[in-house]
């Protein structure tokens, strides 16, 4: 069996799944949010009665993260009602605006608490709930009717996935990242080319990467319509698993002889910067083919290109530089924003790099990744032409409908960011 | 949930995603107080480029100026339909607005899921895309009894494909009332 075949097979109590099979799993995590959790409780009264508890209040979590910062009345009002439900189900695992708890955005969040364990299951109420399976785990975003079904019962169906392969062979060229990957195979599949399956990522191009470039490929599994991206799970997991819980878990391996429904293998060597052109995440172009295109905007944040990996490379080509458009910053995370603060590149802080080249840098949240109230922070409220280190690029994604949007790396988005066009960032170099 | 769906078509082209659906600032509003419930209603479909709402000539708004619900009940979409977010709210502002069923070559998973799960409205798929065959505005009823479409304006059916392994949970009106059906909750 694959990875997601063996984790589902364990948590529906049976020796063995195949694809096809529709199964009841055992859930160990369900993560929810300040969009869907407040539909989500009210699902799960309506159908479980009013003082219901939840089936156990140590695996649930809860992370405001998409309208935090907003003064819509309503945004504010949800964060209300995940207080509410906070308080009165007494969750140990509430992440509250404006306490030393607030984390920011949940798919950055959970893994920094130590709450994404290879070998587990994991529901989140957010599509990108998928970044998880790069610590080897099955992570799949869910609707609010499945969440408050969980949260009585701590079980959900699942059909059982087919899993495709993509295969990196070798260590990728300087200044050529995780997000590249991604962006490369979803232009080749499509929006829709991994619908219903899972996408596992392997090869040693994928074992070289830390757990934030992992996280970035296993983000967009869901862009090329996957139900989840998995990586085997390795020492890099274990290291950052064991630093952040004590929470024990089993990993679980491929089966040598495991049946895959296809099979794709790249060249590390051979992949170049990439983008995805406006408005689909699989409208595939290299950065080169597009150079010199005209820029207004450049937005670096996200759970797709906003952990500190993320900020040390664009930091790298924005040092000692000047940008040309309006850019704006947005760590993932509290802990993230820490260290923009705290860690050093030649003498300056990732925060200083950022700031002595016109960048604005935001508080921790979603952002303007998916456009949000009027009044959020970078949001596109116009005809803006942006360069994104974020995940989607439909039509009025971050804002306007006018506006179009770039998906690309981080240091791409920089390099473009300091030049006023789309730009390479082996050019600046 | 009844075995035949009648009224107007609403056509849209491929690779519908939820922020189209339901754009991300309209989320914050309660899906249980009817006093804001409605406003899903209000803007369904509203993310829709102009050009490409209502198809074949474009330029149709799902719901119109300052009305809660839509003239059109059944949803004509290419592949792909309901990619990006796994927001709940999509299929829910489609029901509020008045939509019941979506016809779709194939769905993206999350939003067919909810679509059952939630009971909010049937996601019947088909095997040619549809797309160029209904126009907007065109009288339809679907039969899930005989898995197939009529066109009352044209004349002309189309085959839907069963509904296969969800069936159960859409005659039962969502994953709750399956369950309770099942013995799995009370």
């Amino acid at each position: 069996m694959t990875i997601t075949e063996k984790i589902l097979a364990k948590h529906a109590r049976k020796n063995r799944v195949e694809p096809g099979d529709n199964v009841w799993v055992d859930v160990d995590i369900l993560m929810t949010h300040d969009v869907c959790g407040p539909p989500t409780f009210g699902i799960f009264k309506k159908e479980f009665g009013e003082d219901a508890r939840v089936w156990d209040r140590e695996k649930l979590v809860v992370i405001p993260d998409h309208y935090v910062f907003t003064s819509d009345k309503y945004a504010n009002r949800n964060i209300d009602v995940l207080r509410d439900f906070a308080r009165d189900q007494n969750l140990p695992h509430f992440y509250d605006v404006g306490t030393e708890r607030y984390k920011g955005v949940c798919h950055i969040a959970l893994p920094e608490e130590g709450f994404t364990r290879p070998g587990e299951v994991l529901f989140g109420t957010d599509s990108h709930t998928c970044t998880a399976g790069a610590f080897g785990e099955f992570a799949t975003g869910i609707g609010n009717t499945d969440a408050a079904f969980i949260l009585g019962t701590g079980k959900l169906w699942v059909k059982v996935p087919e899993t495709m392969q993509f295969v990196f062979e070798d260590e990728l060229q300087p200044y050529v990242m995780a997000k590249d990957m991604i962006l490369k195979i979803i232009g080749d599949i499509g929006v829709d080319g991994a619908s219903y399956r899972t996408m596992e990522f392997a090869g040693a191009g994928v074992q070289a990467l830390d757990m934030e470039g992992r996280m970035t490929l296993a983000n967009m599994a869901i862009e090329a319509g996957g139900k989840n991206g998995v990586i085997e799970p390795d020492q890099v997991t274990f290291d950052y698993v064991d630093a952040r819980t004590n929470h024990p878990y089993e990993p679980v391996f491929n089966d040598g002889g495991a049946k895959y429904h296809s099979v794709k293998v790249y060249k590390s060597k051979d992949l170049e910067p990439m983008l995805a052109k406006p408005h689909s995440p699989d409208a595939e172009s290299t950065v080169w083919q597009m150079r010199d295109t005209k820029l207004n905007r450049a937005y670096i944040g996200s759970c797709t290109g906003g952990k500190i990996t993320d900020f040390i490379a664009a930091a790298e080509i924005m040092k000692k530089q000047s940008v040309k458009i309006d850019t704006y910053v947005v760590p993932a995370t509290t802990e993230i924003a820490h260290g923009l603060r705290t860690i050093k590149l030649h003498g300056e802080t990732l925060q200083e790099i950022f700031e002595n080249a016109g960048a604005r840098i935001g508080p921790a949240s979603c952002a303007a990744c998916l456009g949000g109230p009027q009044d959020t922070f970078g949001r596109l409220n116009g005809a803006e032409i942006c360069i994104s280190t974020t995940n989607r690029n439909f039509p009025g994604r971050m804002g306007s409908k006018q506006s179009q949007v770039y998906l690309a790396s981080p240091y791409t988005v920089a390099a473009s960011a300091v030049k006023g066009k789309i730009t390479d960032p082996r050019d600046l170099m | 949930m009844s075995e035949t769906i009648r009224g107007k078509a609403f056509v849209l082209g491929e690779n519908i995603d939820t922020d189209q659906i339901i754009p991300a600032e309209h989320l914050v509003y309660s899906l249980d107080d009817p006093s804001e419930k409605k406003y899903y209603g209000r803007f369904a479909l509203s993310g829709v480029p102009v050009a490409n709402s209502g198809l074949p000539d474009g330029g149709v708004a799902f719901t119109g100026e300052n009305s809660y619900e839509s003239q059109f009940a059944i949803i004509i979409g290419g592949r792909n339909f309901g990619c990006g977010s796994s927001r709940e709210h999509a299929p829910a502002a489609l029901q509020i607005a008045g939509a019941r069923a979506v016809v779709a070559p194939s769905y993206a998973r999350i939003f067919y899921r909810n679509a059952v799960d939630g009971g909010f409205l049937v996601p019947f798929e088909t095997e040619e895309d549809l797309t160029k065959a209904i126009r907007t505005f065109d009288e339809l009823e679907i039969s899930r009894e005989q898995s197939e479409l009529c066109n009352l304006t044209s004349g002309k059916s189309h085959a839907l494909k069963p509904l296969g392994d969800v069936a159960d949970i859409v005659q039962a009106g969502g994953i709750f009332a399956y369950a309770r059906q099942k013995g799995m909750m009370s």
